[in-house]
């Protein structure tokens, strides 16, 4: 991307692209050096290593009996549910995420602003095997295969039916005509073979594909 | 690492022992992968598990090789394998690139698996940067091949008779000395680390790579699958009555998922 003075600055990304810098052998007084800046790192910190997760529970039980668990992914995704589903009445704040990376850095409060970076999990009280997760931060390529473990690793799964809800840009659609005269916002569905219910949209043609945390 | 799919109620993992594994590596222009593409495509491989790895970048969409309403619903991955016992043919699609400090692992993986697997050779579909050619290698054919020791002795002879052309190998210290020569893949991604472990860990492993740019790499595919062909005999290669030469490229089957490389329709308003 350039910035304002036009120099190209490349984006922060954890995929490995740049096979020279991976390729470079470290010398011992390298691999002294690093770890040294692991460890003030997470001094400073204090609470997490860098490219940790933790996920935070309120609830005493150790594994949550889960059959229904709705994701929203994303800012456009999580206000939905705020604004559509979620109320104190009858849902109530389970779980935290705390994590940070280039982007974003969430806290354990759970006392959020719509403008906030944060990853919720709510329950609904009047069936509590329903989990909602409001996930409005980014999470990064090196952490996204963490959180689904530490998320999935909490639950006794029973039936569990996953729904992910996520939005991308109109321009990134693939196909044949214009996405200038598409008609916008439109819904398209991905779906595993084992959910047999009826989806409400038309499933993603190919070439198009889904990335990140709604990928993984 | 490996997952086999449950393909009509019986999940027990499929045998690979003697397959030929053939896999790309996620190198310049993506040639390998698009080449792999072309093979799963045209033979119309049945897909038979996926790798769980934390190694890759998450992707998913539909069915890449949909040829009907039917079959185009099948949830497809980053990292997928198929198969095709007939060919005693074994093929790992790679979709996403490494994550970064993880291609080590991957590969440590990889190989491990490839031995409990008894698979009998792996065939590696790679790129090289053209720009970092010396003045030799832009003369002449841009395919290389390389192979490890253990594979040599066993089809060294057939590669001669193709007549195909080694990777060259380039002065570790150039200027100064010419003597110590290293094995150098520009732009190859993980192709050299996984060559360098299959021979000093004994596994038989072909690389077949091709020098190109990024840009349009469809024809590059073409040439490298077309290379692979000469040797491994996936497609028979028909003589073109015309003009009396052996083309096989139009017998490759151009995957469904390759629509819309560059872009989407142009809006009628611009002009």
């Amino acid at each position: 991307m350039a910035t304002f003075f036009g120099e190209v600055v490349v984006a922060p990304s954890r995929a490995g692209l740049d096979e020279e810098e991976e390729a470079r052998e470290e010398t011992p007084e390298d691999r002294e050096i690093r770890r040294e800046i692991e460890k003030k790192r997470y001094r400073q910190r204090g609470e997490i290593r860098e490219r940790e997760i933790q996920v935070l529970w309120s609830c005493a039980e150790e594994s949550l009996v889960c059959s229904r668990f709705i994701v929203a992914i994303g800012r456009n995704a999580a206000a939905f549910l705020s604004s559509f589903i979620l109320d104190s009445v009858c849902w109530e704040v389970i779980g935290v995420v705390k994590l940070w990376n280039e982007w974003c850095r969430t806290s354990s409060s759970t006392n959020v602003l719509p403008t906030d970076s944060f990853c919720l999990f709510y329950r609904l009280i009047s069936d509590p095997t329903v989990l909602l997760c409001q996930c409005s931060c980014y999470v990064a390529e090196d952490q996204q295969f963490q959180w689904l473990e530490k998320v999935f690793g909490s639950m006794q799964k029973k039936g569990l039916q996953v729904t992910i809800l996520s939005t991308c840009p109109v321009a990134d659609y693939k196909t044949q005509e214009s996405t200038l005269t598409l008609v916008s916002p439109f819904l398209k569905a991905l779906k595993t073979k084992e959910f047999q219910e009826q989806v409400c949209c038309p499933l993603l043609e190919q070439p198009n594909i889904v990335r990140d945390l709604p990928a993984a | 690492m490996f997952i086999p799919c449950d393909r009509g109620g019986c999940s027990a993992a499929p045998d690979f022992k003697g397959f030929t594994l053939l896999m790309p590596a996620v190198s310049v222009g993506n040639v390998g992968q698009l080449a792999i593409d072309l093979v799963i495509s045209t033979l119309g491989m049945t897909k038979v598990g996926y790798f769980y790895t934390d190694c890759l970048v998450p992707m998913v969409g539909n069915n890449p090789y949909a040829t009907a309403e039917e079959n185009s619903v099948e949830l497809s991955i980053n990292a997928e394998v198929y198969s095709l016992p007939s060919k005693k043919l074994v093929v790992l699609q790679i979709r996403s690139p490494f994550i970064k400090n993880k291609y080590r692992p991957f590969c440590e993986t990889l190989l491990s698996w490839v031995k409990s697997s008894k698979c009998a050779r792996v065939v590696l579909l790679s790129s090289s940067h053209a720009y970092q050619r010396d003045d030799e290698q832009l003369l002449g054919t841009p395919l290389r091949y390389l192979l490890t020791p253990d594979l040599e002795k066993a089809v060294g002879a057939r590669v001669k008779e193709l007549n195909w052309k080694e990777m060259e190998k380039v002065a570790a210290y150039p200027g100064i000395n010419d003597t110590d020569k290293v094995l150098h893949i520009p732009g190859g991604g993980i192709t050299k680390l996984l060559f360098t472990e299959s021979c000093s860990e004994g596994i038989q492993m072909a690389v077949l790579l091709k020098f190109c740019s990024e840009g349009d790499n469809i024809p590059d595919a073409f040439v490298l699958v077309n290379y692979l062909n000469e040797w491994l005999q996936l497609i028979k290669s028909e003589v073109s009555t015309s003009n009396n030469s052996t083309d096989p490229s139009s017998q490759w089957k151009i995957p469904s998922s390759w629509r819309l490389l560059f872009g989407n329709g142009l809006p009628p308003a611009l002009f």
